[in-house]
């Protein structure tokens, strides 16, 4: 096992890889046990399409991939968000609509200028051999400035979630804090976008959040949990991945998959013990 | 020079394209208990929102005076879906009553812990401190939902059909600890109900309204009115 690791962290790409991918997973899985309960989990989903997107055009256009991605995906949270809350359109509905668009518009622009290739299918489930060295300092950075938000404003992001009518009546500003629950979501996701796959990113999002429920009974220890089972699902997934060569973002959704399960049982037990 | 905290005045409140509320004036006055009654889609929580500045009125104007702010007002809302399966510990939801009040500081200082426990012991739940909000029964979430309430009140608390859901016994407790809450604390409380023997048993002042107001004054007014015999079919005396 110790001399596993120690040959996993000779590579400095998965050195990089496991520093951001963990910092990440933190962010996804904290923002997660807000989104699932406000029932934005699709939000997630919506926001990595847009983010293949601008990934292909900014590929197409020959620029840094994470400059373009960031402001636009952060524009298509706004987006979103209003779609959702003043709902001509129903909000699943709009996700729909703008993330197939943009999966379209991603597909066809890779096509007509590298040509459907290997890039396409690392962009659609992930590649740890993704992150330039440029990438992986500005997702360090971000990914730290997105745990100090949330960390900072913890307790406001649990009323809005709890109880956003009451928040907004007592006079917090309801709205600034869901943007701020929108814009960090958008960040984290395009940071974790090309190593787990625009297919999977949602996951690390979602899993984490819903696996703690099982279990914990307050906002508190569920949002502890939640980092903490991110972190280790990435960890072991990523050594799984390394050991039998699968992708990476699929091991680790397999791993989230596996706690899950356990969490689940374990949760019925421990209602059984309780009726008893 | 009054004691008015809220002067209502030619209110009307449009909702989806339809005039919900049209032409209500009154005002509430420090101390008071507050009933607004009448029929669902009567505009009751049309006029909650307004009181809460979540919607503003179409016509008319929501005065406060005497220095009332709007961080001043507890509220205790209908239960919604999304609560019920939430992962949160009664305290996190008491405690959470604060935030409205707290300036930008990011985390709850003594003062917020202490006021939260102590609104815990007030209401009886001390001991569900640290259990699940959504295991709690109906009356104690709604007690929970109170004391979070209080943490938000410095001078009013406004309620939305409270006791919807309750069952007798544990609506009749509610009502009494509101009625402790009015006098014993010294908070305004308007309480929205459609139970209206209740209201009329327990308020001091009566809103009644279908739209546009039908009654408002004072509860021993209100018994002898039109408006409540037509409701009651006369049979007060039963209350």
């Amino acid at each position: 096992m110790f001399n596993l690791m120690a040959e996993l962290f000779s590579y400095p790409f998965i050195a990089r890889a496991v520093v951001v991918g963990i910092l990440v997973s933190l962010c996804a899985a904290l923002l997660g046990v807000s989104l699932v309960l406000k029932r934005y989990s699709m939000i997630g989903d919506g926001l990595s399409h847009v983010g293949f997107g601008t990934l292909a055009a900014a590929t197409a256009l020959n620029v840094a991939p994470l400059t373009v991605s960031v402001p636009v995906v952060v524009l298509a949270a706004f987006l979103l968000l209003r779609l959702t809350e003043n709902s001509r359109i129903k909000g699943d509905a709009a996700i729909a609509l703008i993330s197939t668009s943009s999966l379209a518009i991603g597909v066809v622009v890779i096509s007509l200028t590298t040509g459907m290739n290997t890039d396409v299918c690392n962009y659609m489930f992930g590649s740890i051999l993704a992150m330039s060295r440029n990438d992986v300092t500005l997702s360090i950075v971000l990914s730290i400035v997105v745990l100090i938000l949330f960390v900072v404003f913890y307790h406001r992001i649990f009323a809005v979630t709890f109880d956003e009518t009451f928040a907004r009546a007592v006079g917090m500003k309801t709205g600034l804090y869901n943007m701020l629950i929108a814009v960090l979501t958008a960040v984290t996701i395009v940071l974790g976008m090309r190593m787990m796959g625009v297919l999977l990113i949602s996951s690390l999002i979602i899993f984490p959040a819903l696996t703690s429920m099982r279990i914990c009974k307050r906002f508190f220890t569920v949002t502890i949990s939640s980092a903490i089972i991110s972190a280790a699902c990435f960890f072991v997934g990523m050594i799984l991945s390394y050991e039998f060569a699968t992708p990476t973002g699929a091991s680790i959704v397999l791993v989230n998959i596996f706690v899950f399960l356990l969490y689940w049982v374990i949760g019925i037990g421990m209602r059984k013990a309780v009726q008893k | 020079m009054t004691d008015a905290l809220i002067s209502c005045k030619d209110l009307t409140f449009r909702y989806d394209g339809r005039t919900a509320v049209t032409n209500l004036s009154f005002q509430i006055n420090s101390g008071d208990y507050l009933c607004v009654v009448g029929e669902n889609g009567s505009g009751k929580s049309t006029l909650v929102s307004g009181l809460l500045g979540l919607k503003k009125p179409y016509f008319g104007s929501i005065c406060f005076e005497n220095g009332l702010k709007q961080t001043d007002i507890g509220y205790l809302p209908q239960q919604t879906e999304i609560q019920k399966d939430f992962p949160a510990s009664a305290y996190e939801v008491v405690i959470s009553g604060r935030l409205g009040t707290e300036g930008l500081f990011p985390f709850y200082r003594k003062k917020d812990k202490d006021m939260a426990s102590e609104h815990m012991e007030q209401l009886g739940i001390s001991h569900l401190r640290n259990q699940c909000y959504k295991e709690l029964s109906g009356g104690q979430q709604q007690r929970v939902l109170l004391a979070r309430a209080l943490c938000a009140a410095k001078r009013m608390l406004i309620l939305d059909e409270p006791v919807s859901g309750l069952d007798p016994v544990v609506a009749a407790e509610l009502y009494r600890l509101m009625l402790k809450i009015n006098k014993e604390l010294n908070i305004t409380v308007v309480m929205v109900t459609h139970d209206i023997r209740s209201a009329a048993a327990h308020g001091t002042k009566i809103l009644h309204m279908d739209g546009q107001p039908l009654f408002f004054g004072s509860t021993a007014d209100y018994i002898r009115s039109e408006a409540y015999h037509k409701i009651t079919g006369g049979g007060h005396r039963n209350v």
